[in-house]
């Protein structure tokens, strides 16, 4: 076997040769991509490899601990499944897209200095967009450039944190870092903006409905998830994360209720569990930290499968809002089967997935004696039951009867539905192989008679408040309508801000042409034309008068003079005269 | 004559009684959803706790706080952040 090479590598090559394969090979390429990239992963081992000098500094391309190792697994998993599911797609700037994508998220984690990891960070960035492009619609445009711009600004942010901590320092290696000084918090921000921290997260629910349908599950894997992964390896145990990520599980679900676009609300949710990984981290002991990483294992797995689910709807009707779907369980089962397993699992339910991470969270929290950081966790699982649970399942594929009668979704999106379904349930119902890949040894054991009952419980009850209210008439209905965000700032600000540079540089520009191009370069102009004669003539007519020039002569030799000047035919002997007269004056003067 | 072939498939497809079009069978999904909130309810009286916090011990906690958290989201989310929030779909255009 030839040694293993850094697992961008392969997704980054495979993604030039995309062009170059035509045909049914063409399927067979792309998901060997993510096969031969995890046999690579699993060849190598833990330690530090491919260290490559740079100026003064030590690049490492290959940082490969238990945290890291954790990421590029469920990394592989999941663009293995996110091409399964995209190979109906003939766009090539999607596919390429998409690969260079996860390839940039694994070069991210597996980076073991700040310089490396900030190139990988920014190659995510730009070829996410493309993703957002690809549905060539006029909102993925716009949604495509707001997110260009916040992320160039948190990039840029990141950068100028990453140089001063550098500078102070003088070490780039890439780890615990811990916030002290205005590089770290720099640093520190960037990576927020990233995990989509309250008030930064609109390009999140912005972006991410407006992309295609198949980049968006690419798009929900890898951004949130490398920056959670930078949060872990460089600020575990930093008290802010704790409420930033107790603020984050929190405010979405309210949005989430009343949102009308189904990959939106699944945008919302996804906040909402990254919050749960933040916090986590906040938290920063062993427990905490292996339950965000192992929830953010899972997240990507069931997120994914929502949206996969929901990709399928909109694939096979064009439609995603609310108020468009509902009763598409009768020609849809297989996908509102898997689309309910993702529910599940993203609601903890107990033997899927998220019951058996989610739960590490709350139960750090509680162990640091956290009541208000509980009760917000514990209300915003109740609440994730409520719009990612059931609302997506509910409104999608019951609800009222749209008359619709799509067909089921194509073979391979089953596929990496099912895949998916399955590794949800398989985990939940044994956790123990995905314990023993996290961090620090596990020591949890989730199911327990209380945990089960009381999170049965909760879920069961938070649904019966939905049944009640959706009988009464009291639950808000789908609405066609906009719920405006934080985003609200940027997208009329920035119109304000053009307006505001519209009216005063404009402005200014013109009273500058008037009083500049208009007024003193004509007065000039007009000056300079003659200001020799005349300047010549106040001598001259001094001269003349106290000579006894009057009335007529004076006037036809001062014409003389004038006309003389002007068209430059004086006598010789007055033009070197005047001319003497000048370097005189300029003696005099200087 | 192909299309009214295909039309009426689509017809049939569409008379086709499917799982939920009989409300018989939303009124038995209601009763096993209300049948097994009453043994949640009963089961937690069986088991031996041990609590973080004083409160989880109490009887009932997690199903009360689970309807209330739920009641309250919807009702915030209705009458609070909607009418604040809510615009015309054309809003940013």
């Amino acid at each position: 076997m030839t040694d293993p090479v850094p697992p961008v590598i392969i997704f980054v090559v495979g993604a030039l040769l995309v062009p170059f394969i035509k045909g049914s090979w063409k399927s067979a390429f792309l998901l060997a991509i993510p096969v031969v990239g995890f046999l690579n992963l699993i060849s190598i081992s833990e330690g530090t490899h491919w260290v490559v000098g740079f100026l003064d500094y030590r690049l490492v391309f290959g940082r490969v601990d238990r945290l890291s190792l954790l990421f590029g697994y469920i990394f592989h998993i999941i663009s293995f499944i996110a091409i399964l599911y995209s190979l109906h797609v003939k766009d090539n700037l999607q596919l390429i897209a998409g690969l260079v994508y996860a390839g940039s998220a694994l070069g991210a984690i597996f980076a073991g200095d700040l310089l490396s990891f900030f190139v990988f960070w920014e190659m995510l960035t730009v070829s996410s967009i493309f993703l957002i492009w690809a549905r060539r619609t006029e909102a993925s445009l716009g949604a495509g450039y707001r997110y260009l711009l916040v992320h160039a600004a948190g990039g840029l942010c990141l950068l100028a944190g990453i140089v001063i901590h550098v500078n102070q320092t003088g070490s780039i290696e890439f780890g615990y870092l811990g916030l002290n000084g205005l590089g770290t918090y720099l640093i520190f921000f960037g990576f927020g903006l990233n995990c989509a921290w309250p008030l930064l997260h609109t390009w999140l629910t912005d972006a991410y409905p407006e992309a295609t349908i198949t980049g968006t599950i690419f798009l929900s894997a890898f951004t949130t998830k490398v920056a959670v992964y930078a949060l872990a390896r460089s600020f575990p145990g930093t008290e802010a994360l704790i409420w930033i990520g107790a603020i984050m599980t929190g405010f979405p679900i309210f949005y989430a209720v009343i949102e009308n676009d189904l990959r939106r609300v699944l945008a919302y949710s996804l906040i909402n569990q990254v919050g749960f990984m933040v916090c986590g981290i906040g938290i920063g002991t062993a427990l905490a930290i292996n339950g965000a990483v192992c929830h953010a294992f899972n997240d990507i797995l069931f997120k994914a499968l929502l949206f996969m689910s929901m990709g399928a709807i909109m694939y096979r009707t064009g439609k995603i809002n609310g108020t468009d779907l509902g009763g598409l369980y009768r020609t849809m089962p297989l996908t509102c089967v898997f689309c309910m397993v993702g529910a599940a699992s993203i609601s903890a339910f107990p033997l899927f997935s998220g019951f058996v991470s989610k739960s590490m969270v709350m139960d750090a929290a509680a162990g640091g004696h956290m009541r208000f950081i509980w009760f917000i966790l514990l209300f915003a699982s109740a609440g994730v039951f409520h719009h990612a649970g059931i609302k997506i399942p509910y409104f999608a594929f019951f609800s009222h009867d749209s008359g619709m009668r799509p067909k089921e979704a194509p073979i391979h999106m089953l596929l990496a539905m099912g895949i998916a379904a399955f590794l949800c349930i398989f985990i939940g119902s044994f956790p123990g192989f995905l314990y023993s890949l996290l961090p620090y040894p596990v020591e949890y054991v989730p199911y327990t008679a209380p945990h089960v009952v009381g999170q049965t419980q909760l879920l069961f009850f938070s649904a019966l408040a939905f049944t009640l209210l959706l009988l009464s008439g009291i639950y808000p209905a789908e609405m066609r309508c906009i719920n405006l965000d934080a985003d609200w700032f940027y997208r009329k600000g920035g119109r304000l801000f053009f307006y505001v540079m519209d009216r005063t540089l404009n402005k200014i520009n013109r009273v500058c042409e008037g009083v500049f191009v208009g007024g003193i370069t004509g007065y000039l102009a007009r000056i300079s034309k003659d200001v020799v004669p005349r300047f010549i003539l106040l001598g001259m007519v001094s001269f003349w008068v106290l000579t006894g020039s009057r009335g007529e002569v004076l006037q036809m030799k001062k014409m003389n003079v004038y006309n003389d000047f002007l068209k430059g035919t004086l006598p010789v002997g007055i033009g070197a005269g005047v001319a003497g007269l000048f370097i005189v004056l300029l003696f005099v003067l200087s | 004559m192909k299309e009214q072939n295909q039309q009426s498939t689509i017809n049939n497809q569409q008379s086709k009684p499917y799982l939920f079009d009989n409300p018989k069978n939303v009124k038995i999904l209601l009763r096993c959803f209300y049948c097994s909130l009453l043994v949640l309810l009963i089961i937690e009286f069986f088991l031996h706790k041990h609590p973080h916090f004083a409160w989880e011990g109490w009887p009932e906690f997690y199903a009360i706080y689970g309807f209330v958290a739920c009641v309250v989201l919807v009702v915030v989310a209705k009458y609070i952040l909607r009418p604040l929030v809510k615009r015309r779909e054309d809003y940013y255009d």
